[in-house]
Order: C-alpha cells, then sequence, then structure tokens
C-alpha cells in the first residue's frame, strides 16, 4: 500500500494561516462536542426526568401531553430534527427573534440549534428510561408511602423516584454514551466539532488515516471516561443488600 | 371507628365488591378472611383510600372517606397499614424507614422522631439493626420493621393486609406475636389473614367474605363453632384440617 504515513502533520500549522496547528483544530473540535453534548445532556436530564414523570402519573391530560412529547421527538430521525431547529424553527418564531438568533455569531447559532435538538431528542429517550424505572418498582411501594399520609409529590420524592433513579443509571449510562455520539450529526449544519474537524483535516492535508484515526481515539477516550464515571455513580447510590448491592 | 355502608366496588363490568356493610369499634380486632378474590384486600385497601369504590360510604373516625373533599393524606397519616410484601423503603436504613414520614408528614423534629423510632425498634425487638438496610433483614424482620413504622405514626387504627402471607412458616409466628400483643394493648386492627390460630386467639368478630360479599360478621366463637353459611363450613373444613 502506497501510503505515506504522517503523524507529524498534526504539528504543521493550518494551511489556512489562522495560527493554529492541526492538532489545534482536532483540540478545538474536541472541545466543542464535550462543550455541546455536556449542556445537552444536563438539558435531557432535567426535561427527560420531568417528562418521565409524567408519564406515569394519574392525571390523564398530563400523561398525554408528555407521551405526546416523547413520541414527537423520539420517532423523527435526529438528522431532520437538527435541520428543522436550525433551518426551519428560526423562520417560525416572531420576526423580531428570529431576526435577533440570525443576527448573533453563526458559530453561536449552530451550537444552540444543535444543544437544543441533541438535548430534546435525548431528553425522550431519557423520560422513557425514567417511566420503565417507576413502573418496574414493586406497585405496592407506591401505596406503601401514601399510607403512610404521603402526598403523590411526597411519595414520588421519598419514595419512588430515589429507587427509580438508582435502577436507570445503568441504561442511563448508554443514554449518555449515545448524546457524544450523535453530536457527529451537528457537523452536517456547519458546526465544527470532532468529526467536522476531522473531515476539514483530511480536505486540507490529504493524510485521511491519521485524521479519522485521532478522531477515533477522542471518541473513544470521551466514552472511556463517561463509563467509569457511570460506574462509579452506579456504585456510589448502591443500596445495602438489594439488587447487585454490597 | 370504622363504618362500612353498602360499599360496592367495580372494575368495568367486573364487580368486586357488592354492599358490603360492618362496624370497627374503637378497641375492635376483626379478622377477615375468605377464599382468594373474594375481595378482602380490596375492601381493607378502601378503608385509608388506597383503593377508590364506586358507591356506598366509609366513615373513619368521623371522616368520609370517599368525599373527594376529604385531605386522604392526612387520613392516612392516621390508620396505619402492613402490606403483604413488606414494602419498606429499600434506600432507606431501618431507622429512617421509621422517621421519615414522622418528620416530613407529621412535622416532627428529627430527634423526636429518631427517639419514637429507636423505642418501637425496641418493642419488635430489633434494634440492634437500626442502622441496617431492609434488603440485609429476613422476611420477618422486615415485617416487624413495617409494623414498627406504621406505629411511629400513633395511629388511630391499624390494617392489615395479609401481614404473614409472604413469610417462611418459621417467622410467621414472630410477627403474629407482635400482632398479638398489639391487640391485647388495645389496638383496633382489621387483619386480613389466614392464620386462624391468631383469629381465635384475639380477634374480636371474624368476618368472611366471598365474591365480593360479606357473608358471615360474627363473634368468632360463633364463627368457628357453627358458621352458618355453607361457603364458610366449606372454607372452614378446608384450612382447618392442616
Amino acid at each position: 500500500m502506497a501510503y505515506n504515513w504522517n503523524w507529524g502533520v498534526f504539528l504543521q500549522p493550518t494551511a489556512t494561516g489562522d495560527e493554529s496547528t492541526y492538532f489545534g483544530w482536532m483540540l478545538y473540535g474536541f472541545k466543542m462536542t464535550i462543550a455541546l453534548s455536556l449542556s445537552a445532556w444536563l438539558i435531557a436530564l432535567a426535561v427527560g426526568a420531568v417528562v418521565g414523570v409524567l408519564r406515569t402519573v394519574p392525571n390523564k391530560w398530563l400523561s398525554g401531553i408528555a407521551t405526546a412529547y416523547v413520541e414527537v421527538f423520539r420517532n423523527i430521525p435526529l438528522l431532520v430534527q437538527l435541520f428543522l431547529w436550525y433551518f426551519v424553527i428560526p423562520e417560525l418564531l416572531p420576526e423580531n427573534l428570529g431576526n435577533a438568533f440570525k443576527q448573533t455569531n453563526p458559530i453561536l447559532q449552530q451550537f444552540l440549534a444543535s444543544m437544543v435538538c441533541l438535548a430534546l431528542f435525548t431528553s425522550a429517550r431519557v423520560a422513557e428510561q425514567v417511566r420503565s424505572g417507576i413502573n418496574s418498582l414493586p406497585p405496592g411501594q407506591k401505596n406503601a408511602g401514601l399510607a403512610m399520609g404521603f402526598t403523590l409529590p411526597q411519595t414520588y420524592r421519598h419514595v419512588m423516584l430515589p429507587m427509580a433513579v438508582r435502577l436507570i443509571v445503568p441504561p442511563l449510562t448508554s443514554e449518555f454514551l449515545n448524546i457524544f455520539k450523535n453530536s457527529a450529526v451537528c457537523s452536517t449544519i456547519g458546526l465544527l466539532e470532532l468529526a467536522a474537524q476531522g473531515r476539514q483535516l483530511v480536505d486540507y492535508t490529504a493524510q485521511p488515516y491519521e485524521s479519522f484515526i485521532a478522531v477515533t481515539v477522542a471518541y473513544l477516550l470521551i466514552n472511556v471516561v463517561v463509563m467509569f464515571g457511570m460506574r462509579w455513580v452506579e456504585g456510589y447510590v448502591r443500596v445495602p443488600g438489594y439488587i447487585g448491592g454490597k | 371507628m370504622i363504618s362500612m355502608n353498602k360499599v360496592s366496588k367495580h372494575y368495568g363490568s367486573f364487580q368486586v365488591l357488592t354492599d358490603c356493610t360492618t362496624q370497627v369499634h374503637k378497641g375492635e380486632v376483626i379478622v377477615v378472611c375468605g377464599p382468594s378474590g373474594s375481595g378482602k384486600s380490596t375492601l381493607i385497601k378502601c378503608v385509608n383510600g388506597l383503593e377508590p369504590f364506586q358507591s356506598g360510604e366509609i366513615i373513619v373516625n368521623g371522616v368520609s372517606v370517599g368525599d373527594p373533599k376529604t385531605n386522604l393524606s392526612k387520613l392516612r397519616s392516621t390508620v396505619g397499614m402492613v402490606f403483604q410484601n413488606f414494602e419498606l423503603f429499600p434506600h432507606m436504613s431501618i431507622i429512617d424507614n421509621l422517621c421519615i414520614a414522622q418528620i416530613k408528614v407529621l412535622g416532627r423534629s428529627q430527634e423526636q422522631a429518631r427517639e419514637k423510632g429507636h423505642k418501637l425498634l425496641d418493642r419488635v425487638g430489633l434494634r440492634a439493626q437500626a442502622e441496617k438496610y431492609p434488603g440485609q433483614l429476613s422476611g420477618g424482620q422486615q415485617q416487624r420493621v413495617a409494623i414498627a413504622r406504621a406505629l411511629a405514626m400513633d395511629p388511630i387504627c391499624m390494617l392489615f393486609d395479609e401481614p404473614t402471607s409472604a413469610l417462611d412458616p418459621e417467622m410467621v409466628n414472630e410477627v403474629l406475636d407482635v400482632m398479638t400483643e398489639l391487640a391485647q394493648e388495645g389496638m383496633t386492627m382489621m387483619c386480613v389473614t389466614h392464620e386462624m390460630g391468631f383469629a381465635r386467639r384475639v380477634a374480636s368478630r371474624v368476618i368472611f367474605m366471598d365474591q365480593g360479599r360479606i357473608v358471615e360478621d360474627d363473634s368468632k366463637e360463633a364463627f368457628f363453632e357453627h358458621a352458618r353459611s355453607e361457603r364458610a363450613q366449606q372454607f372452614l373444613a378446608k384450612i382447618l384440617h392442616h
């Protein structure tokens, strides 16, 4: 195979004259991926927790709205959702709000659209995990909480959610890993995250192997850290004497 | 203390309870028995509003359970309940299981709640287990904790929903002993149970249910010596021969 390996390419200044090296580009993409995924994850957790709880409440209106929310965000391809958020929604906003969005820094526009898109897409999935966690509790737990004189919100707060959250740490780990991987889709609207920087490097240096190996290693690195972090969380919240407990 | 008048309940077209009427006076111990599916557990869960019912009336300590204006949480905090599967909160230590509702519902201080909790654990013989978690105790121990947890709220009466059915045979007695003691101290109790020995020892009255109806409601002597309905006689013949 006549391929000229050149790992030194990362140390070369870029051809655009922006006083960065190609490594600098990769680092920028790496940071962008992390900032985007983490901010989207926090929103997804908060929104997903609320929607997931609402799906299990007795009130038909609330659970119906929550179900509709989940189905909408779960059943439209992520890529389409991203285009909607980036190209369509700004046009549908009240005119002054839409214009304000279009006049901000283009990178910020890409970031915001990507963040909202990833956050809401993932929140629908988190909501499903939260719901299944609550539904997998023994039904008597809710009755036991209510029988003690807790109100329904107190029963959720003190009895059901603490156990449900523990049960769903493993599936949540998958969702957390997914959000980093899904963030690569955001390169399609021009956001210079890790995958986009990898492509850009190919265009400028004609060293695709080094470039994509570096991107692969960077994603793996992120996900190994997430996995160990979540494993620690799992151990930390483990209940003595319970399934999988000490 | 508890008065039921023509309570009926159905799930769709399936009738679970039909015109159930009875009274429980202060200090009485009522044992509710009957074949499975006869509506015993449903009946007892109607008393503290865990199961809604469509018609009839239940009055607990002067408060109507079915009235939409009733503050059910407040009512429930005065009625202790013990479940077949214990239903301790697995993520809390034993003592926290006893304290949480005292603090969050009754507004007691942490110290008051813990003192009360330790006293009750002492009473059910489990003081040494206070810092353990429910998953680390045996079934019998968990059920004794569950009784102590209900007592921590200073209930005016106690409901037991098959408290020994999920236990290994050797652990049944430790739970029945606690219940017997409680009955002898004058607690008003309504117990769904198949433990006829317990019924003979402490029951004031026995209610026998079949297909959602109260078929017998009589003193324990009358029930065990000469049950009137054929269904109750069959039931007794089956379970007493073992």
